[in-house]
């Protein structure tokens, strides 16, 4: 009898638990694979796996039940070891439904295993997900392990005795599962079961209804001899991952985001104002920041993107820290906005959850292709700081970054996140916050000697912020050309000429304040250099980290400040033979470095709304150096 | 005994900057900043605690000319800016200046949200019916038929009217003026005692481009009889003997809608004239779409019955939030399920 250990690992019998397993839960829109991938994720989390999820969802909020394009998946790659991307290929698949078997099967690994809801198998679900066949039973799976048993029955008479409708009883289907995940990797029960408590505390026989199909998918698995095929499941044991010491959390990037910025606004000693629009991926900073009122947080659902951004500068303009957050399209119209806040000079964060597009795109897909539209897209010369969370974690850290940047600078500022960062969960060292160096901001409250200059500047380039309600300060600031010093209106072409000099040195200087650029894994120099910005680190780590394994020459650099880049960079990459540019665009970053340093930087591009696998990166490094 | 200083008096002059003020000369926005450096003293108001926002058009650099803190924004988006400063801080006084393509045609949905919302402050919407500073193309307000640069045949589109997109907006208090109007600065005055979203289109006459499309009423002679002057409690009269005898406004209740009735003797009451009542919206919305002709312009207050503000619902709702809470960011980072790597390397869960 095989077990899962051996299906995963073909060394079987080696008395070995294996480093890294992928997970993946799918099914239909309405069966929460979201839900159960969330909550397989937090126990994941409490086992003290090093772990990486991935959220995979359509665009329609309740698509047609059994179809194609109503397919929702979640992916989680959890291990003993260092885990940054979700995992290439699923050793697991969970399938509740042909739909959800036949966009995902194509993904496992060979060996793999399938476990699924035979229940749904019927001919109407076979005919909606286009098989021609029932999958199960003709032999088209034969290149997996397949376990199906009808998971539909076993969670209706698991919750029998609730007297439940056959509706609602199939709802309890994603616990029933997660139970029996759960066995698999030996997962405690009860941070969920306290959970559902919590959740459904005003429906204690909705509760217990998925708590008992939650322990009955468990027991099935501790009981249940499977299938007649000499395949059975047994429990499988991934090892904690040795992590740095420290009180730890999931997060989301979404979430670290709101944190972020509640923290940067801390630091700089301001009250913060966010403005906001609903657009995917990006409303979820905007839910997280809604409920932190005691921290001084406003926030303002606008009425549209543009007024979102334009109520944010108002509000830096009378002395708040001002927030925006939106993905591309939202992004887009903001951009008139941002010239606005560069022109007058008002500090001000502009996060780009970024998704594929262009236009609507993929609203729910992960892209990179913001990269032009967050250094280049706005119109005259009008140049802003651009920092790029690497992952969710990450973008605490790029979040209080940004905040300290447009003060102490007053500038807008853009982060990047996107919507792979925005959606997944990894575990977080919950950081110490009075580790990080606060930036209080200062108003200008009195006149500078010879009187007074709103435009007068201090050797960072930066201009005074001055609150209206300060007495004898009173002056004007708008949208045309500032003359130096004086900020009153100027058209005279030299001032004009002065005026986008001084812009672009300020902007240009933000580079004296941020870190060299470092090299995340390899050395300062070598065969090749493999350059990423935002969410690619994950895969781009683990295929250096492979190929160094293989005794490959190549190194990882992975940039945080896009824009300005770090100073020492043009030097760092001149120090490889060779650049590699993986992106999840058409080669954007690429056309920067080649612009600002006159290196053959080489694109790896790939814009099918999935993150890259670590082996695609992997054959391109191989490429490089053959 | 105490050592405060009274605040100083202060006069229009305090009120004006140093920058030369650009408007083509006999332009109505003179008269206007005249009138809004005129009622700002009289208000009590200090310069340092007002905020005059507007958004791109000829009418738009008026900030500049007002000795206070201002900003001269983007097409359309002054209301949101607005809005985000008074929510920062809610204590200052803001004054939004804008034009009838800057509120109706690219800011149309702004406006629209700050009337609704309720925002404290004024609204200033210079309607002159062109685009000026574009030089001369038809706006929304423009009557059909309006010859411009960008229809040279005529303007086909219906016009935008300002006090009923205002009031079918949601605004609790709409009035009129003109520029060269002497009553303007007491609506200007009664906009600024209103609590909430104060919108007052004031009629603009662009010498260069539009001129005298208000003349029939706005003219400073000749026009008696032409103008509804609103008064609270007082009965919606106007006219002279000379105009061709007083005359008033009637509900015609068979109709539901307004009509002009003769007043003999002065005696309104039996004409069944109506006493003007600044609540009553449902009169207010039979004013906003008076059509000029048939009727007198109507001028002054329609509509003025306050609700709360939307900034103090904001402050409300935020104290109200974080009553009873300690903000403890350390706390929050570790807020949901946790788990502790121990020195030992971490080799499971601390649950």
């Amino acid at each position: 009898m095989a077990s899962v250990a051996e299906i995963l690992k073909p060394e079987a019998g080696v008395e070995k638990a294996p480093e890294a397993v992928v997970v993946r839960f799918a099914g239909d829109s309405g069966d929460g694979m979201q839900l159960t991938g969330g909550q397989f994720t937090m126990s994941t989390a409490l086992a003290g796996n090093d772990l990486a999820t991935f959220p995979d969802f359509p665009a329609e909020i309740r698509a047609p039940q059994g179809t194609l394009f109503g397919v929702s998946a979640f992916q989680i790659n959890f291990g003993s070891t260092d885990i940054t991307t979700a995992g290439d290929a699923p050793d697991v698949l969970i399938a509740m439904n042909p739909a959800a078997l036949k966009t995902n099967v194509k993904d496992l690994k060979p060996g793999g295993l399938i476990i699924a809801d035979s229940g749904e198998f019927g001919d109407r679900n076979l005919t909606k997900a286009k098989y021609d066949a029932n999958p199960l039973e003709d032999g088209s799976l034969a290149q997996w392990q397949l376990l199906s048993f009808d998971i539909s029955q076993l969670t209706m008479d698991s919750v029998e005795e609730f007297g439940l409708g056959k509706k609602e009883a199939l709802r309890c289907k994603n616990m029933w599962t997660l139970g029996l995940a759960l066995w698999m990797f030996d997962r405690d029960r009860q941070p969920i079961i306290d959970w559902l408590k919590g959740k459904f505390a005003k429906l204690p026989d909705i509760a217990n209804a998925n708590i008992a199909a939650l322990n009955a998918g468990h027991a099935y698995g501790e009981t249940a001899e499977i299938g007649g095929d000499g395949l059975g499941l047994q429990q499988l044991h991934v090892n904690a991952a040795v992590q740095p010491e420290g009180l730890y959390r999931t997060i989301t990037g979404a979430d670290a985001i709101a944190y972020g910025l509640v923290a940067g606004a801390q630091l700089a000693n301001l009250k913060m104002f966010y403005g906001g629009y609903p657009i995917t991926p990006a409303s979820a900073v905007l839910h997280s920041l809604s409920k932190l009122k005691e921290y001084g947080v406003t926030t303002f659902q606008a009425e549209d993107e543009i007024a979102a951004i334009a109520s944010a500068i108002g509000a830096s303009y009378s002395g708040s820290l001002g927030v925006t957050c939106s993905s591309g399209p939202g992004i887009a119209l903001k951009g008139e906005a941002m010239g606005l806040a560069i022109m007058t000079e008002l500090p001000l964060v502009i996060v780009n959850v970024q998704r594929g597009g262009p236009s609507t795109g993929l609203p729910t897909k992960t892209e990179q292709s913001d990269l032009y539209q967050a250094i280049y897209g706005r119109n005259g010369d009008a140049p802003l700081p651009v920092i790029a969370a690497s992952s969710p974690a990450d973008a605490f850290e790029c979040a209080v970054e940004a905040c300290r940047i447009a003060t102490q600078y007053m500038t807008p500022v853009m982060l990047l996140s996107d919507g792979y960062i925005g959606n997944a969960a990894e575990p977080w060292k919950v950081p110490d916050v009075s580790s990080f160096e606060p930036f209080p901001v200062e108003y200008l409250t009195e006149a500078q000697e010879g009187g007074l200059q709103p435009y007068a500047r201090d050797n960072k380039l930066k201009r005074p912020w001055i609150k209206p309600g300060t007495p004898g300060l009173m002056h004007r600031i708008g949208g045309i050309e500032k003359q130096i010093n004086t900020g009153h209106i100027d058209y005279a072409p030299d001032n004009h000429q002065a005026m986008t000099d001084l812009r672009r040195d300020k902007v240009l200087g933000v580079a004296d304040s941020i870190p060299d650029q470092a090299v995340s894994l390899g050395e300062a120099g070598g065969k090749l250099a493999v350059v990423g910005w935002g969410s690619t680190y994950g895969p781009i780590h683990q295929a250096v980290l492979r190929a160094r394994a293989d005794g490959h020459d190549v190194s990882h650099i992975h940039i945080r400040h896009v824009w300005p880049l770090p100073k020492n960079l043009g030097e760092l990459l001149k120090g490889y033979d060779k650049i590699l540019v993986p992106e999840m665009n058409t080669g954007q970053l690429k056309t920067v470095l080649r612009d600002q340093y006159l290196v053959d930087a080489k694109p790896l591009n790939k814009t099918s709304g999935q993150p890259f696998r670590i082996a695609e990166i992997e054959a391109a490094i191989e490429e490089q150096l053959a | 005994m105490n050592d405060m200083t009274p605040p100083q008096k202060m006069t229009p002059k305090d009120w004006e900057t140093d920058q030369e003020v650009r408007w083509c000369p006999g332009c109505g926005d003179y008269a206007i900043l005249k009138a809004v450096q005129r009622t700002l003293p009289a208000l009590g108001a200090r310069p340092e605690n007002t905020v005059f926002v507007s958004g791109i058009g000829c009418s738009s650099r008026f900030p500049y000319y007002v000795e206070s803190y201002g900003f001269h924004t983007i097409h359309g988006r002054a209301p949101a800016v607005a809005t985000g400063v008074k929510l920062s801080n809610p204590e200052l006084d803001v004054w939004i200046i804008t034009g009838d393509g800057d509120a109706l045609s690219i800011g149309g949905n702004h406006t629209m949200h700050l009337l609704r919302r309720n925002l404290n402050c004024q609204i200033l919407l210079f309607n002159n019916e062109i685009y000026g500073l574009t030089k001369g193309q038809y706006s929304p307000t423009s009557r059909e038929g309006t010859r411009s640069p960008s229809t040279p045949y005529g303007s086909v589109d219906h016009p935008a009217k300002p006090a009923a997109f205002a009031l079918g907006s949601g605004s609790r208090f709409v009035a009129r003026g003109f520029d060269v109007s002497k009553n303007l600065p007491e609506v200007l005055t009664a906009a600024y005692k209103h609590k909430g979203a104060a919108f007052v289109e004031i009629f603009q006459n662009c010498i260069v481009y539009n001129k005298d499309v208000f003349h029939d009423f706005a003219a400073p002679k000749g026009v008696d009889g032409q103008q509804l002057w609103l008064k609270d409690g007082e009965p919606m009269l106007f006219g002279s003997e000379k105009s061709g005898g007083v005359k008033g406004i009637t509900l015609d209740r068979e109709n539901l809608c307004l009509k002009v009735v003769d007043v003999a003797d002065g005696d309104w009451e039996a004409a069944g004239v109506i006493v003007h009542d600044v609540t009553n919206r449902s009169i207010a919305h039979m004013l906003v779409e008076m059509p000029f002709g048939p009727f007198p312009m109507a001028l002054g207050v329609l509509y003025d019955d306050p609700a709360p503000s939307f900034e103090e619902a904001v402050v409300a709702q935020n104290e109200q939030a974080a009553a009873g809470k300690t903000p403890d960011l350390q706390k929050l980072l570790a807020t949901g399920q946790t788990w502790t790597v121990g020195a030992d390397a971490g080799n499971g869960p601390d649950l």
